[in-house]
């Protein structure tokens, strides 16, 4: 598998183990010392035997874009759960779909993954296919004309995109996307940046 | 709370029932699968309801399961999905099945009886011509002298 | 009324909540004309109907222990519906369950013909 068997299985990742551990312990509904043992073990021993490649991480989670991002997700959700029943209900109108390609701005796996993965879940999207080399989302919209178009489509998929990028991506990679630094939402600027702004200094493009 | 959960289950069945008319329908393997998959979760919903009708804890495990496995299957066929002709699409009926086996069998007796005549037919010419043959050689032995 | 009261009232109308978007999947499911359509009913209403389900049931069960553990099951639903959905959509597409009369227009089909290569399309790079 690896060229490199040896120091693969000497360095644990110890990301995947206390996630792991995390689950085991929801599993079994109490915090408690001996859960806490028994879910790092587990998480070791799964991690040892059943090895995964690193996921290539290199940003920074912000916990304020974070909370944003899960918050507009959760909105999205119900806003195209009432959307698709909506037209379920209509029984006069056969709606009509479309596919629209998506050129995203980042090139990383992780943050394709994440952006194709809620763009699923909410409004009226689904991904049909995505391309990891040029980056390209395409997806298929339920009602192409009560959505409003294709452009709409692609200016709510890069909205989302940049909501993941926000979330999760470092300073660098903000800026290979075309994204200024310093966040212009305003409600993430109320929340979070006020604190961030000591330990951080402020790279302008 | 009973009436909650009698509208829910009343619900949940509907949804339940409308899933498997889609299943029957098809008309590819695709959409069955989709139908089934809102199926899985229509019963991890019904599961969910029973709990917390009873207020128990121990079938929530069913819940973790199923919404943990409920989309391998689902991946598993979409992975070996095939172009598949329009109207093979669909669950053949019992008398379908049975009409197509005596057409086959039908063929195939046609098929026997074909061979059968085609090598007698062999057979006789294969007589005829050595019978030619024969007289041929007589005439000609006749002839010689 | 007491406490208890309201709480049930509350899981209740969650309950009933959820039940009627995994209804209207259902309706969904039966009533839209294709494959892509359809998944869309799948996907949507569904989940959040489940997520409804299961705060009602843990408003209704009114347990720590119990409430990690369902957001346990919602987290493995979300992360688990859209790569289901995803495949599906993908195979329907690849092996021609897609028909162009159904779509208003397609520019994932457009940009396989342009490219007509290594491109992403319903025929080339399948593994």
């Amino acid at each position: 598998m690896s060229l490199h068997p040896r120091r693969r299985r000497t360095k644990l990742q110890w990301g995947a183990i206390f996630l792991l551990a995390a689950v085991w312990i929801l599993l079994w509904g109490d915090v408690s010392w001996a859960n806490l043992l028994g879910g790092l073990a587990v998480g070791i021993l799964v991690t040892i035997l059943l090895p995964l490649p690193p996921i290539d991480f290199h940003g920074r989670i912000r916990p304020g874009a974070l909370l944003y991002m899960l918050g507009h997700f959760v909105w999205d959700l119900a806003v195209a759960s009432v959307h698709v029943a909506a037209l379920a209900l209509n029984f006069r109108r056969k709606p009509r779909g479309a596919v629209v390609g998506v050129q995203l701005r980042n090139h990383s796996d992780l943050y394709l993954t994440i952006t194709a993965e809620l763009s699923t879940l909410t409004p009226g999207s689904l991904v049909v296919e995505a391309h990891r080399l040029t980056g390209m989302l395409y997806l298929h919209v339920l009602d192409i004309d009560s959505y409003g178009g294709a452009q709409k489509v692609r200016e709510d998929t890069l909205a989302l995109e940049e909501r993941v990028l926000r979330a999760f991506a470092s300073d660098a990679e903000l800026l290979e996307a075309g994204l200024t630094v310093r966040p212009v939402l305003t409600r993430i600027k109320n929340g979070v940046n006020g604190k961030r702004g000591a330990d951080e200094p402020e790279v302008t493009p | 709370m009973i009436y909650a959960v009698i509208v829910a289950a009343a619900l949940l069945a509907g949804a339940a029932i409308l899933a498997l008319i889609r299943a029957e329908k098809g008309p590819s393997m695709l959409d069955r699968t989709v139908a089934f998959d809102v199926f899985t979760t229509t019963l991890v919903a019904a599961v969910a309801l029973e709990a917390a009708w009873s207020r128990r804890t121990d079938t929530l495990v069913l819940l973790v399961v199923l919404s943990l496995v409920g989309f391998v299957g689902s991946v598993t066929i979409s992975r070996f999905a095939a172009i598949e002709p329009e109207d093979a699409a669909r669950v053949r009926t019992r008398e379908e099945v049975e009409a197509e086996r005596l057409a086959e069998r039908a063929a195939e007796e046609a098929a026997v009886e074909a061979e059968q005549a085609r090598r007698e037919a062999l057979r006789a010419e294969a007589a005829r011509a050595a019978e030619e043959a024969a007289q041929a050689s007589d005439s000609s032995e006749e002839e010689r002298p | 009324m007491t406490l208890d009261v309201w709480l049930d009232i509350v899981a209740g109308t969650f309950l009933v909540a959820g039940a009627f978007l995994s209804f209207i999947a259902g309706v969904g499911i039966v009533h839209f004309p294709d494959l892509l359509a359809r998944m869309h009913a799948g996907t949507k209403p569904q989940v959040l109907g489940m997520l409804f389900m299961l705060v009602g049931l843990a408003v209704r069960l009114r347990s720590w222990s119990v409430a990690g553990l369902l957001l346990l099951v919602i987290l493995f639903q979300m992360l688990t519906a859209p790569v289901g959905a995803h495949m599906v959509a993908r195979a329907g597409y690849r092996t021609g369950k897609v028909h162009a009369e159904d779509l208003e227009f397609d520019e994932l089909t457009e940009d396989t013909e342009r490219h007509d290569g290594p491109a992403p399309g319903p025929t080339s790079n399948r593994t």
